[in-house]
């Protein structure tokens, strides 16, 4: 069992689950490095209306009292099993700790009861108990992919490559130690797509109508989404 | 020759399973167990007696298990820790619900007037005391939390404070036979008493425990007098009046607490033993509890109390039962006394600086639990005196565990609940601290070891 499992059992009895909007949709969206999968999850919010979370929630739990930088270094990083233990409830990871307040955040949004996207940080599993959540996860072709990171980061295809390993080395371990099913596969999500085919564009609008045509068959009003 | 190679890889992937943390270290150390009794006892050595014998389960019938002049030493399963510690447990849990322990930390710091460097030296000096009577763990959860709490009010960084609180509560649990679980498995396993650790290990820790205060003092000073230099403005703290929920459940809690002390000081006397007074601890605080906050405190209390922590005793014990029965002990026994050439001095110093090197960096218990058979069979091959090794590994395994963030469980806890609430502590900060600190206590106590023992 996940951990994030464990603590969603202890979430099950709270009676403020119980009170869940039934209109509420969540977005998940994880994504490979590269993918463009923050984009799409930006154009798919814009297209829909409705809230985006990324780096946003960096800014929630700094909000709290913690530093920026320790918050940006630990966000969505695998733990080091030999630098830290768990006693009961009590880690000293600095990995999970953010992890963990990360998780809460992430429940203290979704508690509001309005719709969202939210980009990776496990937020498909933290938010299994509500009934609307959508998970979607982007991938890409390698070419598309290197392409992007070269761009955006200025790197000759040697690094971009590195990056591309590394960052994704760090997500699937993150992913798979709190999560009950693996990063990136495919009976975990409810849709996986390649933004290679369509682009990010075409992508976010090709989910957009994915979400309404959900939100059509399961009986929610469309107002729901915002104007955001 | 497979038994023994057989016992050895069971163990070490039960070490490494739980520093991967990938399963709750109690199923680790169970499936173990469990595996040590049917492959290495049942397929390898075909021996029920040996299951029979790790199991332990006659101490129970045994009139030397409840009461005695001295502790009944034991092998295999032991169960006198266990039951000991889940009286404690029971005490502790009737304790914190009365809102003793942050009753006692607001009237510290009401009681130096709220000035940083005399609130670290009562804090240090409490850690101490408390660590010495009760796990290490509960008083470093409450340090810390009132630490950060006050930390608010009082505009200071309160990661020194913690440090200090988790360095003396690993001293102070070295003190005693109850202080840390090594000792009490050390204490049960080789049956000694209350008493005998106070005078050992206890007068090292004394003399240890000044040098820490002074340690720390001189560290934090500084930066602890510049946070109040900079504060402005009234201070205001919540009042120790404020933290007693029921004021018959404290009475009571501390009542059975000193009861507690009282019963652990003189069982060499009474001829207690500490299972015998985990019960009678348990059973006073289940009576205290109900006839003050009524029948329906007994589920919280139950709940409370750290279970998995038992379970994996029980796992832990069977696991290094399986090293004893198949002699892989022995050889590491005989490995130790090979190196040092039979010299007493060499083989404390080994003995230390391997116990306190290994419990920085793995957890200090199962390492003490390995290491009993070894330092009885040292002492039966060299001639050295028993209670020496045995006052050697307690020193190093409790000490040891606290140069690094995951060397001791309150080292975890404390950093956890600093790191919890906005204050992390790196390796490097820990480190930098809390290195020298135990380099200097180690030293202290090898020079005490041979002045006294040797």
């Amino acid at each position: 069992m996940g951990r994030i499992q464990k603590m969603n059992e202890k979430y099950a009895g709270d009676a403020e689950n119980k009170q869940m909007n039934e209109n509420q949709i969540i977005v998940t969206v994880g994504r490979e490095h590269g993918s463009g999968g923050h984009f799409i999850a930006q154009n798919l919010a814009k297209e829909l209306g409705i809230k985006l979370y990324d780096k946003e929630i960096v800014e929630g739990i700094v909000a709290q009292g913690f530093s920026k930088e320790f918050v940006e270094e630990m966000d969505e990083k695998p733990i080091n099993y030999f630098l830290s233990r768990r006693i009961g409830e009590f880690s000293n990871s600095p990995e999970e700790i953010v992890a963990e307040k990360v998780f809460e955040y992430i429940r203290e949004i979704a508690k509001k009861g309005e719709s969202f996207v939210i980009v990776g940080r496990c937020a498909e599993s933290v938010l299994r108990l509500y009934p609307h959540v959508i998970s979607i996860f982007v991938t890409g072709d390698k070419k598309d992919k290197l392409k992007r990171i070269e761009d955006i980061y200025h790197l000759d295809a040697m690094a971009a490559q590195d990056r591309i390993r590394r960052v994704d080395s760090k997500r699937k371990q993150y992913h798979n130690h709190y999560a009950d099913f693996k990063w990136g596969d495919s009976r975990g999500y409810d849709l996986l797509i390649n933004s290679s085919r369509l682009g990010i564009d075409g992508t976010a609008k090709c989910l957009a109508g994915y979400v309404k045509s959900y939100m059509q068959v399961k009986g929610i009003e469309p107002q729901t989404l915002g104007k955001e | 020759m497979i038994a023994q190679a057989v016992a050895l890889i069971i163990f070490i992937g039960m070490f490494v399973l739980i520093i991967l943390d990938k399963f709750e270290r109690q199923w680790i150390t169970l499936v173990s167990g469990l595996l040590m009794l049917v492959v290495v006892f049942g397929i390898c050595l075909h021996s029920p007696q040996a299951i029979a014998d790790t199991l332990n389960l006659k101490a129970f019938f045994a009139r030397s298990f409840w009461y005695g002049a001295e502790e009944s030493a034991s092998a295999g399963i032991n169960w006198s820790t266990i039951v000991f510690i889940a009286g404690m447990m029971i005490m502790v849990e009737g304790l914190g619900h009365s809102g003793f322990f942050r009753w006692l930390c607001l009237s510290l710091a009401k009681a130096v007037h709220y000035h940083l460097v005399p609130l670290l030296i009562c804090f240090m000096c409490m850690s101490g005391f408390l660590s010495m009577f009760i796990d290490s763990i509960t008083v470093v959860l409450f340090l810390a939390t009132v630490t950060i709490e006050l930390s608010r009010m009082l505009k200071y960084n309160p990661v020194p404070m913690i440090l200090a609180e988790v360095f003396c509560a690993n001293l102070g649990g070295s003190a005693t036979m109850s202080g840390d679980p090594p000792n009490i498995i050390i204490g049960t396993s080789l049956g000694y008493s209350f008493m005998d650790f106070i005078t050992n290990t206890g007068a090292v820790v004394g003399i240890s425990f000044i040098f820490a205060l002074v340690y720390f003092w001189l560290c934090f000073r500084k930066e602890l007098k510049a946070n109040e230099a900079a504060r402005v403005g009234e201070v205001s703290c919540p009042e120790p009046s404020s933290a007693i929920e029921s004021k018959p459940a404290f009475l009571c809690g501390v009542l059975v607490f000193a009861i507690a002390v009282v019963l652990l000081i003189t069982h060499a006397q009474t001829g207690l033993t500490v299972s015998c007074i985990g019960v009678i601890v348990a059973v006073l605080t289940l009576i205290a509890m109900v006839a003050t906050s009524g029948i329906s405190v007994i589920p919280k209390i139950f709940r409370g109390v750290d279970y998995k922590t038992l379970l994996f005793f029980i796992g832990l014990f069977v696991s290094v039962g399986g090293l004893e029965q198949t002699g892989v002990l022995e050889v590491i026994a005989h490995f130790i006394s090979v190196v040092s050439g039979g010299n007493p001095y060499v083989i404390v110093a080994i003995i230390l600086i391997l116990s306190a090197g290994c419990s920085a960096l793995i957890d200090n218990i199962p390492f003490a639990a390995t290491m009993i058979p070894v330092i009885q069979s040292l002492a039966s091959s060299t001639g050295m005196a028993l209670p020496t090794l045995a006052w050697t590994l307690s020193l190093g395994t409790d000490i040891g565990g606290n140069a690094t963030p995951i060397g001791a469980s309150a080292n975890v806890v404390g950093t956890s609940v600093s790191a919890k609430n906005g204050h992390p502590i790196s390796w490097g900060k820990y480190c930098k601290y809390c290195v020298p600190a135990t380099l200097i206590v180690i030293m202290i106590s090898l020079g005490c070891i041979y002045l006294r023992y040797l």
